[in-house]
């Protein structure tokens, strides 16, 4: 066996955001020039799934844990059929993985993949950074291209494209529409219920917990239409996460309301949250550093407990926090915000009370991170089960308690904080 | 929801001596418990018999107790405080087996008593083997595959099922007797067959083998709702095999993926909710198999433990703080962050650093002692260390043990000794890390050391790395840049440096120093930069960004005492809290550097910034030039600390730090044996007759001179570490050959050893114009024991107020002739009524904390104020921290009498041969802890100090008898006295005739060395194991016969009843079984004595001025 002395062969590398500010290091995967949007990571396990989270499409990931690779990689973890990251900034890189899944060490992955990233910087001094003055763009500069002026390097940085009004879902989403089957996953007899899934940038998690529960999902590209859905004649409607700004996604707005038109049990996650508050009425908003962890408490309102979550979003859903209220597009009927951030009282879910519609913020596929809100794909069932029966047409039939649940915390977290640019 | 409002009053257990597996953590974690109760406005009662704890301090509860914890004291205590409840789960394993106790006899009924942090049906769940393979079970989890067999056939059959290696254990055997590995089929029948015959049942389990799987374990909290979080997820980085407590260990877990790591926590999220932790804190240890990921769960702690003391310093959630919050009905969303002050703690820390813990051992003052790691801890303390990588941490948590050989050498290795050393590791012991990077760096690859020991290859690969770099360094040839930074950045000291490249390492540090290559101080967090900090809880790395806040007043530092071991324990952390909080009572802003996750000062909020760094020369001086920048420095406080610190006096001096109270040169002037007898002389006191030698010939002069018996040791040097009495010349020889230590800077020091002495030891205060004397000791064995390992009485019971004057101005002197300000401990010894000086130490001693709960006066906290310039004039008017007049030495004949016992850990250590080592006590200190029995009379006092070291006396029964030649006489009265009050009195040999002649009827046993008789009587040491007797009392004649009595003390330690080894100690101990049928078991909290105190005082003012 041979250890890869990955340290070796790495060169001269230098990580320039977008306000000036300068990091150097030595390369780490390929050599040469990334771009994209500066955002930290916090999860201490998971790099693999992270970086090939399609929501993380055009963004330079910082992981602010210090020691990454260390188990390499494999065929089982991937969240999807490529790494996704434009650029990935770490620490330090492990010279040999260690796992008994282990097939190839991350250096060689990112290698292969054409990912530039940059090891050896102070990672802790670029989050807090990031985290004082807002994710903005940056560049990583590795090889020959490191060797150019700052001045240069930080003018790429400023003509990339920033994330605000980026319209990326179409650009990872699949082609081809396809099947996850239950009976692949475990799920013995037939399938329960069938859904329609469209792919915004899904994890492979996502259908694979919906098809253990008997739950068999058709793929969709992001691009998919009312008939494209009908097509499948699903029992229910979901929207998957994704990369990019909500405001650009008119044309899944749209096909949202008009499957809610149609009372089709709607649940979407991360970037599917944003979209049912756009369809609801609601405005989005940029978070001055997002929420990028597998340690994020969520409480969830209807039940007074907190799930500890994986999230990965840079936008929120502007809804009033106090309690049901009537959509904007008033014919969706009453709303509210289901689950809440308790770090800083970011939305984190809504429930629709008079349609059989809600969403989470936050990622209970988890795919990195804990399973505390694994219960979601559950309740979507139940939601499917009792649409079918005609029993129940919503998730509750009482607004949850308005109250806040911290009720003593006025202190909002500079974070929830609408960007200035 | 908000917490609950019916509970007024809580009893809290804390956790008794330090003893190994149960330490300082305790006092920690229950310290941060008090403080939550008060601070909700209960009212909160404590037990705990370990004087040297922070938790005992008045302040912090309304009635303290220093009592034994059992369940009769406790119930005494229930019914005289009538708490609403019990909370049993930050006091150890102690505590839970109390409060389990009282539960089962009914106490917690009969006085209406609610548990609450726990329940009995879930200790039961997560302690009972069987029970909780149950609930792994129900959990979908496994446990290690295991069987019951009554056959050899049974046996034969279940190894086709489990495979080898399989572990065999025969049933309800002492001790683990007959337990072994068996690895083939030939061993599995020698085993069991043995173990059949062995268990009384016959009956063996045997057990797959997880021996070499990766080991994890994940700290938990849940809360009323069910809420469940993790904490801390810790690997050690020894395999399965060795206890975690003596284990290398990681954090957080560094080669899981994602999807193994949620296997665990999903396992352990159901296994809390089935084995119903309600509210609190709980631990789970997983084994993993390297080679398929299967998952094993080893075992569950329903409580917080010293995992969640290491927890909460390496990611600065406070476990203990939040367990106490939630056991009053809090749930975790609705306590806050303390850290980050606008989150909920109710989240998973995580971590942007490494934390690197090592177990500090004792092996050295157990010769005996067989030193392979097992699953019986027998580390004595920890150091742990943060870094921005695993290398920085490592060596930085290896040069924290502060401890000869500890940290890595990087000295070439000759090719043939790698094939020892790959052998040498796979069997775990403290060396195996330094036999593995060796093995490493003479060429053994990482797989040939990844099957010698288990040991995960990434770590094997990081161990590579460090001998890489060390190469790195070497062949730079100079000191460059590029070479330096790198060097740092895997945590290479100055001292490493300048040995790799043949510098001195001041040499490295001004180079490094002048290249800008400097330390940053990052912050502990809790979320990774996430959200900012309020905590300055600060770590160093070689890193880019530096986050030490500016500060408006110059800082007060102080150093602490780094790991705990034999001889530097508790009670120096002590001192350094106790001096940190008076400072910053007086407006100081303090700074607290130290490396030990166990105690109160590395509790952030101890000291207004914490450094949890090594307390090396380097370190430290990094430490004080980040303040500098920041602030400024007013001084550093080295006197507090121990030895650790005061060895740094000097050099930091040099350095042109300011050192607060005792001068550097006044320090020197102590330890120096020629500088302290010119003191003496000057002050006309008198010292044994002592000399200095450098080599076996000045030693031999010496000894010739002064006279055996001679007592030896190595100088500087804390806890009597090489210290012994030489009775002859061959044994003078004997001793300098194995002294390795020995130089012209680190003589060996030789004193006349004074036979038959009473000991006595003093702390007092001086501030340069008035003697504060704080308590005077006096040991209950004679000289010759260690005085840490001695029983002591304050107020002394047998000296009379001329010595008491005698001490008193020789303290004075002494004081004034080394120029002290602030402590001294001074230890005399009175022989014929001439009173020796033995060694005077101007610091911070191990019995401060015992003289501070005895006498009510709080000593570290006025030392701390003196090394600001406040007069002890001051202290005892303006700032009322001492009393307005008189002091130790004058206390009221009705003031308490306090005993300290020192408790030992014999029982851990085993020879190769599976026995107990020896349990005489010696010059060479070996208690871990102590005990403090406080009550009106001696006699009473000293009962409770035994019953709170784990050695209740016996109020009735057999006691054996079996004493010295020069002893016979001695014993006669008080073995007559127990054989009065009806004991039964067991004897052999030449003591059963001598009492007989004095008409004691002693019952003749036959002697270990007699052996087993032909009618198949057994001896003395099978009655011992048979738990026939009650006591034994033994005292060592030297020589041959020294066999026997060892086998008798070590049958009688491993069964654990008391075992008397000196007269003195055996008379104390009659007076005390005397009482305690005589008298009622009465409890009186440290408040009331103090009170006590106070009135008797003022009435023998009163009485002096009528």
């Amino acid at each position: 066996m041979t250890t890869p002395q990955t340290t070796a062969t790495s060169s001269a590398a230098v990580l320039v955001l977008e306000d000036g500010r300068v990091f150097r290091g030595r390369s780490y995967g390929a050599t040469g020039t990334a771009l994209g949007e500066a955002v930290f990571a916090t999860g201490m396990t998971g790099y693999q799934e992270t970086i090939t989270d399609p929501s993380y499409a055009r963004q330079l990931v910082v992981q602010t844990a210090p020691h990454i690779g260390n188990t390499g990689v494999n065929s089982e973890d991937a969240e999807s059929r490529r790494i996704w990251v434009a650029g990935y900034i770490v620490r330090d890189a492990a010279r040999r993985p260690s796992n008994w899944r282990s097939e190839r060490s991350l250096d060689s992955e990112l290698v292969e993949q054409g990912i530039v990233g940059i090891q050896g910087v102070d990672t802790r001094a670029i989050t807090r950074h990031l985290r004082e003055n807002k994710t903005m763009r940056a560049g990583i500069f590795s090889g020959d291209a490191a060797a150019a002026p700052e001045k240069e390097l930080l003018a790429a940085v400023r003509a990339s494209a920033p994330m605000e009004g980026a319209r990326l879902a179409e650009e990872v989403s699949i082609d081809e529409a396809y099947v996850v089957e239950p009976s692949d996953h475990g799920w013995e007899g037939e399938p329960k219920f069938t859904i329609a899934a469209i792919d915004l940038g899904i994890k492979a998690m996502t259908p694979v917990r919906f098809a253990e529960r008997g739950v068999r999902v058709h793929v969709l590209p992001a691009t998919a239409t009312l008939d494209d859905v009908k097509a499948v004649n699903p029992d229910g409607f979901f929207m998957s996460n994704g990369p990019g700004d909500p405001a650009t996604a008119d044309a899944q707005v749209k096909l949202l309301r008009s499957v809610l038109d149609e009372k089709l049990p709607y649940f979407g996650i991360c970037f599917g949250n944003q979209i049912l508050g756009r369809a609801l009425g609601f405005g989005t908003y940029k978070l001055k550093y997002g929420h990028r962890g597998i340690n994020q408490p969520v409480m969830d309102r209807r039940t007074g407990k907190v799930e500890i979550t994986s999230q990965n979003h840079g936008f929120a859903v502007d809804a009033p926090m106090d309690g049901a209220t009537v959509a904007p597009e008033e014919r969706f009927g009453r709303v509210e915000v289901s689950h809440v951030s308790l770090n800083d009282d970011v939305v984190e879910g809504l429930a629709c009370l008079d349609i059989p519609a809600f969403s989470v913020q936050y990622h209970p596929e988890a795919a990195a991170g804990p399973h505390d809100a694994a219960y979601l794909f559950d309740r979507f069932i139940e939601l499917m089960a009792g649409t079918r029966d005609g029993q129940t047409a919503n998730l509750s039939k009482e607004p949850v308690d308005a109250k806040h649940p911290a009720e003593a915390s006025q202190n909002t977290n500079d974070n929830n904080t609408e960007d200035e640019n | 929801m908000p917490k609950r409002t019916d509970l007024k009053s809580v009893l809290v257990i804390g956790s008794g001596p330090i003893v190994i597996g149960q330490a300082a953590e305790f006092d920690y974690s229950g310290t941060q418990a008090l403080r939550v109760l008060k601070e909700e406005g209960l009212r909160v009662i404590l037990v705990n018999s370990n004087p040297a704890t922070i938790m005992t301090d008045p302040e912090f509860a309304d009635a303290t107790y220093v009592e034994p914890i059992t369940p009769e004291v406790v119930e005494k205590i229930i019914a005289k405080e009538r708490p609403d409840a019990v909370l049993p789960t930050l006091g150890g394993q102690t505590a839970l087996n109390t409060a389990i106790a009282l539960d089962k006899n009914g106490v917690l009924e009969k006085y209406n008593v609610e548990l609450i942090g726990a329940n009995i049906a879930a200790i039961e769940l997560g302690e009972d083997r069987e029970k909780f393979k149950g609930v792994v079970e129900r959990c979908g989890a496994e446990s290690a595959r295991s069987h019951i067999i009554h056959t050899m056939d049974e046996a034969l059959a279940a190894a086709g099922e489990l495979g080898y290696p399989m572990v065999v254990r025969p049933s309800f055997t002492m001790g683990g007797l007959g337990s072994g590995l068996a690895y083939n089929e030939e061993d599995l029948r020698r085993i069991v067959g043995q173990g059949l015959q062995y268990s009384p049942t016959t009956e063996v389990l045997l057990e797959e083998s997880i021996l070499g799987w990766k080991e994890y374990e994940l700290e938990m909290m849940r809360d009323k709702n069910d809420n469940v979080v993790v904490v801390c997820s810790i690997e050690n980085f020894d395999p399965v095999g060795v206890h975690t407590g003596d284990s290398i260990t990681v954090a957080p877990a560094l080669t899981l993926t994602d999807r193994e790591y949620q296997k665990l926590r999903d396992v352990a999220i159901a296994v809390i909710r089935e084995v119903g932790v309600d509210t609190g804190g709980c631990n789970i240890q997983f084994a993993v198999d390297p080679k398929t990921g299967r998952v094993v769960v080893i075992e569950m702690n329903p409580r917080v433990s010293r995992s969640s003391a290491l927890a909460s310093k390496a990611t600065g959630f406070a476990i203990a703080k939040i367990a106490t919050k939630l056991s009053l009905g809090y749930t975790l969303d609705e306590i806050p962050n303390d850290i980050t002050q606008k989150t909920p703690a109710s989240f998973e820390p995580t971590l942007d650093y490494v934390v690197v813990k090592v177990p500090r051992f004792a092996f050295e003052k157990f010769p005996a002692a067989d030193p392979t790691l097992t699953t019986t801890m027998k580390s004595v303390g920890e150091a742990m260390a943060m870094g921005r990588n695993f290398t920085e941490a490592l060596q930085k948590a290896l040069r924290s043990l502060e401890q000869k050989g500890s940290q890595l050498d990087f000295s070439p290795v000759p090719e043939w000794e790698v094939p020892e050393l790959v052998e040498k590791a796979k069997r775990p012991t403290t060396d195996r890390l330094h036999q593995v990077q060796r093995a490493l760096l003479g060429g053994a690859s990482v797989e040939e050391l990844y099957a010698a020991t288990g040991i995960d290859p990434w770590f094997l690969d990081q161990l590579q790395l460090l001998n890489e770099t060390a190469h790195e360094i070497r062949k730079a040839g100079a000191l460059t840049p590029d070479m330096l930074r790198n060097a740092k950045r895997h945590g290479f000291s100055d001292e490493q440096i300048g040995a790799l490249t043949h510098n001195p390492e001041a040499v490295v540090r001004g180079v490094r120093q002048a290249l800008g290559i400097r330390p940053v101080y990052k912050t502990v967090d809790t979320c990774a930069a996430e959200f900012a900090a309020y905590t300055p809880y600060h770590y160093s790395a070689y890193d880019e960004e530096d986050e030490v806040g500016l500060h408006a007043k110059p800082s007060i530092i102080i150093l602490g005492s780094g790991p705990n071991r034999i001889g530097q324990g508790i009670e120096f952390d002590y001192s350094c809290v106790h001096a940190s909080m008076a400072l910053r009572k007086a407006g100081y802003e303090t700074v607290m550097v130290n490396c030990n996750p166990e105690t109160v000062s590395t509790d952030y909020d101890v000291s207004t910034r914490l450094y949890f760094e090594p307390l090396t020369l380097e370190d430290v001086l990094e430490v004080i030039a980040a303040e500098e920048r920041t602030g400024g420095v007013m001084g550093v406080f080295v006197q507090l600390g121990g030895q650790t610190p005061l060895k740094l006096a000097q050099q930091l001096a040099d350095a042109g730090v300011p050192i607060l109270g005792t001068s550097p040169e006044a320090i020197d002037l102590a330890e120096h044996r020629g500088a302290f007898a010119r003191v003496l002389d000057e002050a006309g006191l008198t010292s044994p007759k002592n000399g200095t030698a450098v080599s076996f010939e000045d030693a031999k002069k010496i000894a010739d001179e002064i006279g055996y018996p001679v007592l030896v040791r190595p100088s500087y040097v804390l806890g009597g570490r090489g210290m012994e009495i030489v009775y002859d010349e061959a044994n003078l020889s004997r001793y300098i050959a194995n002294a390795t230590e020995i130089t012209p800077d680190h003589p060996v020091l030789i004193d006349r050893f004074l036979e038959d002495a009473v000991e006595i030891d003093v702390d007092a205060l001086y501030d340069g114009t008035d003697l504060y004397l704080g308590g005077i000791m006096e040991h209950i064995e004679e000289a010759g024991v260690h005085s840490g390992d001695s029983a002591c009485v304050l107020p002394p019971i047998t000296l009379g107020a001329n010595v008491i004057e005698r001490v008193r101005t020789a303290t004075r002197a002494i004081a004034e002739g080394v120029g002290v300000r602030g402590l001294i401990n001074i230890q005399f010894a009175l022989a014929s009524d001439v009173l020796y000086v033995l060694e005077a130490n101007p610091r911070a001693s191990r019995t401060v904390p015992f003289v501070s709960k005895a006498t009510g006066v709080q000593m570290a906290k006025a030392a701390a104020l003196i090394g600001t310039g406040v007069t002890i004039n001051q202290l005892r008017s303006a700032y009322k921290m001492l009393p307005e007049t008189g002091d130790g030495s004058t206390l009221p004949l009705d003031a308490p009498v306090a005993v300290k016992e020192a408790v030992l850990p014999f029982s851990r250590f085993r020879t190769l041969e599976g026995k107990v080592v020896d349990s005489l006590l010696g010059p060479e200190m070996r208690s871990t802890g102590e005990v403090m029995g406080i009550d009106k009379h001696f006699d009473t006092a000293f009962a409770k100090s035994q019953a709170g070291a784990n050695n209740a006396l016996p109020t009735e029964g057999k006691i054996f008898v079996s004493v010295a030649n020069r002893d016979k006489r001695s014993v006669i009265m008080g073995v007559k006295r127990l054989s009065d009050l009806g004991f039964e009195i067991v004897s052999t040999g030449g003591t059963a005739d001598v009492l007989r002649r004095n008409g004691i009827q002693a019952t003749p046993v036959r002697k270990v060395a007699e052996g087993t008789s032909a009618e198949g009587e057994g001896t003395i040491a099978d009655l011992v194991v048979a738990g026939e007797i009650d006591m034994v009392f033994n005292t060592p004649s030297g020589g041959e016969a020294r066999g026997d009595g060892y086998e008798l003390r070590a049958a009688a330690t491993s069964i654990g009843i008391p075992c008397i080894t000196t007269v003195a100690e055996f008379n104390a101990a009659v007076q005390a079984i005397e009482a305690l049928r005589t008298y009622q078991w009465s409890v009186t909290s440290l408040q009331e004595h103090a009170a006590a105190l106070l009135a008797a005082t003022n009435s023998a003012k009163e009485a002096a001025n009528a």
